[in-house]
């Protein structure tokens, strides 16, 4: 049977809300429309509970405790803070910071921002695999390293770090560890004590909950403290002042309590989900190479590189279903992946690169239909591509003085 | 990126796909771009003795603006004589193809290739003017 179209296969990039999560939601886009930050009526108060119980649904899928967790607008706005409130915090302490170069622009471009006002930023490369080196970190450490910023998984290729033995690395030298947790957080077993995780981004959309709304957990012991971002009424313990988005974080409380309870199960549906996908494409495309490390992935992620097929236009083929490519023609910079090419992934396989993303709503029968696709079109695209029938009559490609060869 | 509907019905349809017998003494190939600019594009030309490009056929690796340019290009330049597939202009296909300002390089790709082609069979009768002028002396 042909599944519904169009199909969603760009779980990385955002989640269907869960219908269970939407229910909790809607009570408090109605009568329940308190602000909980009111302390003197039942409406306020009403909100304030909804707010207190979701951050120990939050906080539960961490190992954390409520008090620890910080309401934000997102994860864009949760590494902001955490790498810029601590960075400014314990500036008396050092000025240098460590980060990878696989991690999400919201990190990287804060960590450049900090260097612009006096910080040192060391921007570790990752292995062939996609992962952070635990060593490569250890070695970075100085006395003056007070921020070191490492992502649990990477929205891109889905690989994952070595978080805990990064953080072992990190609080031998007494350093803040700041752990963007997105993608991995409901997907993957992570908790902040084996972490050894000072801070943590996590983001309600990435797991079935709304979008606009994000934490950060902040350790409490041993204290860990931030300078806020952003100044007004206090709310958040003074660390985060404005308005709580009080459905968006019951739908959050939710989602994660959902991710929480059901990730063993789901976990596992997803992975045998992925690895059809993977080896039905295997079977019936040649010339692929999957990026990044297939051990360490997160069980939904799948990145794969079909040569001779420039990614975009395989996207474009694969109409009615929704994945993104590493290719550069899918962004205005003419570049393609940064997080590809620190791999070590040639130039010219980044660009043809797919990122397909399995999640709680996809089927058997949409995987089979997208290996069906992907076989035909690749078989077109091919057909129609000079770098495949040279290729195909012995020529090699590399040995070719291209034009315009950056 | 939302692509006009003639871009996607060169790309869903390209004219002209193929490859001429490179070896072939009134075919000019044209090879232009890189694989790591994420854009190749093979542009062949088939020319009369009056000097029409009677066939063309192409072949791309890159994105869909980039297929639609060369096959747009393919389809234009068939039937005109080398001097008026030498004065097409990459703005024109744009025009054409109603390409957002990150695709102009895909036009201009289009256009070297369609000049490319023409160059390498300008230079093939030139040697092969040269062969036969050696040969009668």
């Amino acid at each position: 049977m042909a599944p519904k179209l169009p199909i969603y296969m760009d779980n990385h990039a955002t989640t269907r809300v869960d219908p269970r999560v939407l229910e909790a939601m809607l009570p408090y886009f109605g009568e329940e429309f308190g602000n909980a930050a009111s302390r003197s009526h039942v409406f306020g108060w009403n909100a304030e509970r909804a707010v207190e119980q979701a951050r120990e649904q939050v906080a539960a899928a961490i190992g954390a405790s409520g008090r620890e967790i910080v309401w934000t607008s997102g994860a864009t706005e949760s590494d902001n803070l955490a790498i810029k409130g601590a960075a400014e915090f314990y500036r008396d302490r050092g000025n240098h910071i460590i980060t990878a170069v696989t991690e999400h622009k919201a990190v990287l471009d804060t960590c450049k921002r900090l260097e612009k006002s006096g910080f040192e930023v060391t921007y570790l490369p990752v292995e062939r695999d996609g992962r952070v080196n635990p060593q490569a970190v250890a070695d970075a450490l100085t006395d003056r390293t007070i921020v070191v910023s490492i992502m649990l998984a990477n929205n891109e290729v889905g690989t994952i770090n070595p978080v805990a033995e990064i953080g072992q690395a990190v609080k031998a030298r007494g350093a803040v560890f700041h752990v963007d947790a997105v993608q991995g957080v409901g997907k993957i077993p992570f908790d902040v004590a084996s972490a050894h995780a000072d801070l943590v981004s996590l983001s309600a959309h990435k797991m079935y909950g709304p979008k606009g709304v994000g934490a950060l957990y902040v350790r409490r012991k041993p204290r860990v403290r931030i300078t806020p971002i952003i100044d007004g009424g206090g709310h958040e313990r003074g660390m985060r002042s404005g308005t709580l988005n009080v459905p968006g974080i019951v739908g959050f409380g939710k989602a994660a309590e959902i991710s929480a309870a059901e990730m063993a199960e789901e976990s596992k549906r997803l992975l045998a989900l992925r690895e059809r996908l993977r080896l039905g494409i295997e079977a019936r495309v040649t010339d692929t190479v999957l990026n990044g490390s297939l051990e360490y992935r997160l069980p939904g992620s799948l990145n794969m590189s079909f040569a001779y097929v420039e990614g975009e236009a395989l996207m474009m083929a694969l109409k009615d279903v929704a994945v993104s490519s590493g290719s550069a023609c899918t962004s205005a910079s003419l570049e393609p992946s940064y997080v590809l090419r620190a791999m070590g992934v040639p130039v010219e396989m980044a660009h043809t690169s797919i990122r397909f993303g399995l999640g709680r709503f996809n089927t058997e029968e949409e995987v089979d239909y997208v290996i069906d696709l992907v076989a035909q079109k690749v078989k077109k695209l091919r057909e129609m591509s000079p770098l495949w029938e040279m290729a195909q009559s012995g020529v090699d490609i590399k040995s070719i003085q291209w034009a315009g060869q950056r | 990126m939302a692509y006009s509907g003639k871009v996607i019905d060169h790309y869903e349809n390209p004219r002209n796909v193929g490859s001429l017998n490179k070896e072939s003494l009134n075919v000019g190939t044209g090879l232009v771009g890189a694989p790591a600019c994420g854009d190749v594009m093979k542009l062949q030309i088939q020319v009369s003795e009056t000097g029409v490009i009677e066939d063309a056929k192409f072949k791309t690796f890159g994105c869909g603006s980039a297929i639609a340019s060369s096959s747009l290009a393919t389809e234009w330049i068939k039937g005109m004589t080398l001097e008026q597939a030498m004065s097409v202009r990459n703005t024109q296909i744009v025009q054409e193809l109603n390409l957002p300002p990150v695709k102009i390089h895909c036009s201009v790709l289009a256009e070297d290739a369609i000049k490319s082609a023409i160059a390498d069979y300008r230079r093939k009768q030139r040697g092969a003017q040269v062969q036969s002028s050696l040969g009668g002396s």
